[in-house]
């Protein structure tokens, strides 16, 4: 913007002397010394460092002096100058790190006021539950099989060594869909799952059956006319009762946590022969001094659910060569299995559905 | 099985100091799992002694009760040897009765502890105690008043009464019959310590001679051994032992008469159920045969019961009257011992297992026979068990034996199991010798024959129906050997595939919905014809025709559900009721559609389905896709200092389609619908991009909010999530976008109001050309300056070119060849 001044008027010329150079300098650099913020500063660089600013006046008059005054005055008034923009400059930065720390110091809220504008939201410890159990076994090389819950009679049954007289098919146990000579029933266990993967594909076979099952027992703390089981069947070239006990080991170490191990007491289940209850290890006393422990009330063990090796029968009714192939299979209920690790006292809690219970568990267990 | 300690003890020599806890322990090791440890007694201490009851004076109260001031000698117990002062309230004893007494210092159970304390004007110091306050029954109120010969006074009463004896509780899985016998459960304690063992059935017993009461068994199959014995000159008035009585109260038996308690006694003993006839009342000769048409029987608690005829029917026991019993499971009234029976007709018989489980369930009878009979007892043992019941009646009853013994019939014979000898071990994993594995087999009772190859041939005692395969052997070894041999070994199976693709999709969309802020439910699938009712569902709607259930817990909810709404709509209403301000749930699961394909089949187990069976089975099974409900009721988002909570609205129900649907890839588009529970204005329906219909979401109809007690303007959504997924591409493909500067335009469009937003937007899409990168709606105007029933809307166009920077003109000609075609399909005009 430093053309030529089109309203030359030599009256002006003075600014130019020496002195009034001088004074305009330290009259800038005293007024930018005294700038208390930026908004003033900003004053002062138009009043002192501006178009109409008396340097920038005395700059424009340099032109019309004559040639050898010249180089002395730019001197001058270029030195003057340079001055005024270095000191706006420091000061410039001076009062924005002031300005900075001042507005640092306003904006300052409370932290602890609330934050909850969405409420949060949680995935079912029934589902998430399922999911670790699966995760474990899957990392094991197993894989996660599933089927319907209104199953053949058949398959729920009578594949699985529950033979027509079995007590465990009488109506107080098994919800029938109607008419029921239709052979259509809920599942009372997952165990058709593991019918129909043995009847889907040839070994080897390694899977858990993670599922709702069905049973007609009334509603209460402690039982429920739905429930959640997962189940185990691995059918392999010489499968043994110690491959069930490992595998079940190891079950329950990822479950309850290291050095958490399982024992084997005799038992019956048609599908299993020979069969076995399998305890699991109270996590929370270990076996040690456990007559005041709430968890395992005082056994030291946990009762968890039923296994055992594959009956032959079963093989060969599913289509597995029981001279070539041996299996073992194990049960447990997934319901029973968190209440005891997460302290649930009333089953009802898991089909309730209150968020103030589900909310707890976030979305992975 | 409740098996008295000292019953046990009676057969088996344990060693020396085996404590009832370690008793039960092995017991539990070898398959008769302890379920509980009984002291009779339990919750009494001392001093509990009998006492002989001086004098008692009744002394009206001003209360309206009498109390009785009584003296009682209690021997030396009182440490004085005089007679001890107690008030008692009860009247049913009297001067020179035996009594109980508890003295102070002495707890009753539920820690009632005994002081000497001022009472009605004396100093009562003790208690005369009745059977309930004892604990051991729940009979009467009244003073327990012993036989006179049972003790004198001073005596522990624990002893006397037996309170000091310890019972196991046993858990008897469904193939151990024998568990349910003291024979059987000494037989294990025997093996389990390897201890002596006396069988009770080994005894002589006088042969068979035809001169005993006529039976003629027509059913051998279902019958194949019937002994009958007669007693005469019976006292019907005999008291039944105090010890017996005692070890049937602590079987968990409740005495009833001495000819009653001698054959539960024996039952108890020897595990073989016996039947007692009043002889006088039969008549004629017994026949055993299956139940013909037609033919009724009333039993012992006096029901009248129709039999089942046919080969599979009821079996029963005649006489030249018809059928005076149901065979093996219950007697008849007809000749039920009665108070004035002198002659006993006993009859021990095997029966049929599989006979009488399926009679026992037609006439719903659960008997201590039954559950005997029906899981196999030994049959060998008839004339055995039918002896010892002769001998306690004549020892007990005054009773004479009758000469005649009639035995019809001869025991099965079990048939022999041939095995590997190492069978075993391979199965088991425990390390085994064959010689090991033999010496178990014979300690449980097996004789075994090695027929070389190192194969055998066992043949099962008598009293082990059960064992009839191979394995059953490996698992008779293992009990012996002991499960706590199995080691632990981890199987190698190949690698896996991991979880399928549904698998992880159903975890997507949990985690999608859980980080959307709804919380997940699980929900009991019964509904009744009520909820569909409640949701308004018309008549002809397809989620009436459900899968009904032939036994539902509940009348009012018969069916399984065809909807997930019924379950997280009834979830919202609690958590509301339960002062939730708003609430966000969902849930996924199974609904069915029935299969009206018939009924499935019933197949063989002896070798696999063919596939056409495997076919027929499954197509009767109904369809159950994987459904997927949401619901969001009342507060969203939260008020507070930022300001005031949100409502729902249909918006955020296909918002949260939305949601699944970007997540999965699935391209789900909406479009207007009209279906309950919705509301018909604001109801969206979900397809697929080939137009597959997955669901519906929107607002829930008014009513509907009424119904279910929801505020207002709930929303929700279903959906099939099966079809959802069968959308979802398998690998989702990267995108390509351009990194050119990016052209704004807006446009605002008046256009009719019932023009869906998504025609004018696809319009827009259409005629901008492939220089659109993206069209939004961000306004939507009606008031001034609109016409009535027209609307503004208002879309921000962005365009951008793969390759360069789009120019002015470019981007003007896109803008006004959207504009254009809009105006084509929907008579949109441009505003100014």
């Amino acid at each position: 913007m430093s053309g030529p001044n089109s309203e030359y008027d030599p009256v002006e010329v003075t600014p130019l002397g020496d002195e009034q150079v001088a004074t305009a300098r330290d009259e800038a650099l005293a007024a930018i010394e005294a700038a208390a913020d930026l908004e003033a500063l900003k004053q002062v660089r138009t009043a002192h460092a501006g178009d109409r600013s008396p340097l920038a006046l005395a700059n424009r008059e340099i032109g019309a002096l004559p040639p050898q005054a010249r180089k002395d005055a730019g001197r001058r008034v270029g030195q003057a100058r340079g001055a005024v923009a270095q000191a706006l400059a420091e000061r410039q930065a001076v009062l924005e790190v002031e300005h900075e720390e001042r507005m640092l110091v306003e904006e300052t809220v409370d932290v602890t006021l609330p934050v909850d504008r969405l409420p949060q939201g949680a995935r079912h410890p029934l589902t998430t539950g399922a999911e670790l159990i699966a995760d474990v076994f899957v990392a094991m090389g197993w894989e996660v099989a599933e089927g319907p819950v209104i199953e053949a009679e058949w398959l729920n049954f009578d594949a699985l060594n529950l033979g027509p007289d079995h007590p465990a098919r009488t109506m107080q146990d098994t919800f029938w869909v109607d008419p029921p000579e239709h052979h259509v029933v809920l599942r009372t266990q997952t165990s058709p799952v593991q019918a129909r993967t043995m009847l889907e594909r040839p070994p080897p076979i390694y899977v858990v059956c993670p599922g709702r099952v069905f049973r007609t027992d009334e509603y209460d703390a402690t039982h429920s006319p739905m429930f959640h089981q997962v189940e185990g069947l691995a059918i392999d070239e010489g499968i043994t009762m110690a491959h069930l006990k490992g595998t079940l080991d190891h079950f329950a170490a990822r479950m309850f946590g290291d050095g958490i191990s399982t024992r084997f007491r005799p038992s019956y289940f048609p599908f299993t022969e020979p069969s076995a209850e399998v305890d699991l290890r109270c996590f929370v006393c270990r076996g040690v001094d456990s007559e005041e422990c709430r968890t395992c009330k005082g056994e030291g063990w946990i009762e968890w659910g039923g296994c055992g090796v594959v009956n032959p029968r079963v093989l060969t009714a599913c289509g597995v060569d029981a001279e070539r192939f041996t299996g073992f299979a194990f049960g447990m209920g997934i319901d029973r299995s968190l209440m005891f690790r997460h302290g649930v006292n009333d089953l009802r809690a898991l089909f309730e559905g209150d968020v103030r219970f589900t909310t707890a568990f976030g979305s992975e267990l | 099985m409740k098996a008295p300690v000292s019953w046990i003890r009676e057969y088996v020599d344990l060693p020396e100091g085996t404590s009832t806890e370690r008793l039960a322990d092995r017991l539990t090791d070898v398959g008769l799992k302890l379920e509980a440890i009984e002291v009779a007694g339990e919750g009494i201490s001392g001093p509990l002694v009998l006492g002989r009851v001086l004098t008692r004076e009744p002394e009206p109260q001003k209360n309206g009760k009498t109390i009785n001031w009584c003296t009682v000698d209690v021997g030396d117990a009182n440490g004085t040897g005089e007679p001890q002062g107690i008030v008692c309230g009860a009247h049913n004893f009297d001067v020179g009765d035996l009594v109980v007494c508890i003295l102070p210092g002495g707890v009753l159970p539920g820690n009632f502890q005994i002081s000497a304390r001022k009472t009605y004007g004396h100093v009562s110091a003790g208690m005369i105690c009745s059977v309930s306050e004892l604990g051991i029954g729940e009979d009467h109120d009244g003073i327990l008043v012993l036989p006179a010969d049972a003790g004198q006074p001073g005596d522990d009463a624990l002893a006397v009464l037996g309170l000091d004896e310890e019972v196991v509780e046993l858990e008897v899985n469904p193939d151990r019959a024998y568990g349910l016998s003291l024979r059987g459960v000494a037989r294990d304690a025997a093996l389990a310590f390897e201890a002596p063992y006396t069988d009770p059935c080994d005894r002589d017993v006088p042969h068979a001679d035809g001169a005993g009461h006529p039976v003629v068994v027509d059913d051998a199959e279902g019958c194949p051994v019937f002994v009958a014995r007669t007693v005469s000159g019976f006292d019907p008035a005999a008291p039944t032992p105090e010890w017996m009585a005692r070890r049937l109260t602590q079987a968990g038996m409740r005495p009833i008469s001495l000819a009653v308690d001698v054959t539960n006694y024996v039952m108890l003993e020897t595990g073989r159920p016996i039947h007692g006839y009043d002889a006088d009342a039969v008549r004629g000769a017994l026949r055993v045969r299956r139940a013909t048409e037609g033919e009724k029987l009333t039993t012992l608690d006096s029901a009248r019961r129709e039999l089942s005829a046919g080969p599979e029917g009821d079996l029963v026991v005649c006489d030249d009257s018809g059928p005076i019993g149901l065979g093996g499971v219950m007697g008849g009234e007809s000749t039920e011992i009665s108070a004035t029976t002198s002659r006993v007709l006993v009859e021990a018989a095997h029966w049929d297992p599989v006979s009488m489980f399926r009679t026992g369930r037609r006439h719903k009878i659960t008997s201590e026979a039954g559950r005997r009979n029906e899981r196999g007892a030994d049959p060998t043992i008839c004339e055995a068990a039918a002896d010892r019941v002769v001998e306690l009646l004549v020892a007990h009853g005054g009773a004479t034996a009758e000469p005649g013994v009639t035995v019809v019939g001869t025991p099965p014979s079990p048939a022999a199991v041939t095995a590997r000898a190492d069978l075993a071990a391979r199965v088991t994993g425990i390390a085994v010798d064959d010689a090991t594995a033999l010496a178990a087999l014979r300690a449980v009772g097996c004789s075994v024959e090695e027929t070389g190859d190192g194969s055998i041939s066992v043949t099962p005692p008598p009293w082990r129906p059960d064992v009839t395969d191979p394995f059953d052997l490996v698992e008779e070894v293992a009990r012996v050997v002991g499960y706590d041999r199995v080691p632990s070994v981890l199987p190698a199976p190949g690698a896996g595939r991991g979880l399928t693709r549904v698998q992880r999709l159903r975890r997507r969309v949990g985690r999608t919905l859980a980080g959307a802020g709804c919380v997940e439910v699980v929900s009991f699938p019964f509904i009744g014809e009520a909820v569909l009712d409640q949701l308004g569902l018309p008549a002809d709607d397809v989620r009436r025709h459900t899968v009904r259930l032939a036994n539902p817990l509940s009348a009012e909810e018969p069916a399984f559900t065809t909807t997930l709404l019924p379950g997280v709509l009834k979830a919202a209403a609690r958590n509301l009721g339960r002062g939730a301000a708003g609430v966000a749930l969902f849930e996924t699961g199974p609904v069915a559609f029935p299969a009206d394909r018939g009924a499935a089949p019933i197949l063989g187990i002896d070798r696999r389905p063919t596939d056409e069976e495997l076919a027929e089975l499954l197509a009767a099974i109904p369809a159950q896709p994987q459904h997927l409900a949401a619901v969001l009721a009342g507060e969203q988002e939260r008020p507070g200092w930022w300001g005031d909570a949100s409502g729902t609205g249909w918006e955020d129900a296909v918002a949260l389609v939305r949601r699944v649907s970007d997540e999965l890839g699935a391209g789900l588009v909406v479009s207007a619908a009209s279906l309950m529970p919705w509301h018909p204005g604001r109801c969206a329906q979900v397809a697929t991009a080939d137009g597959t219909l997955v669901g519906h979401a929107g607002e829930l109809h008014p009513r509907v909010c009424q119904a279910f007690g929801l505020p207002a303007r709930a929303a929700v959504l279903e959906l099939d999530l099966d079809a959802v997924f069968a959308a979802a591409p398998t690998v989702a493909p990267a995108p390509s976008f351009s990194t050119y500067p990016v052209a704004k335009e807006d446009v605002a469009l008046v256009v009719a109001a019932d023009v869906p937003v998504a025609t004018v937007e696809q319009a827009l899409r259409e005629g901008a050309g492939e220089l659109l990168e993206s069209v939004r709606l961000f306004d939507v105007y009606t008031g001034e300056q609109i016409e009535e029933g027209q609307r503004s809307l208002a879309f921000a166009l962005r365009f951008r070119a793969p390759d360069r920077t789009l120019t002015d003109e470019e981007t003007t000609a896109s803008r006004e060849a959207a504009v254009a075609l809009a105006a084509e399909r929907t008579g949109a005009v441009q505003r100014a």
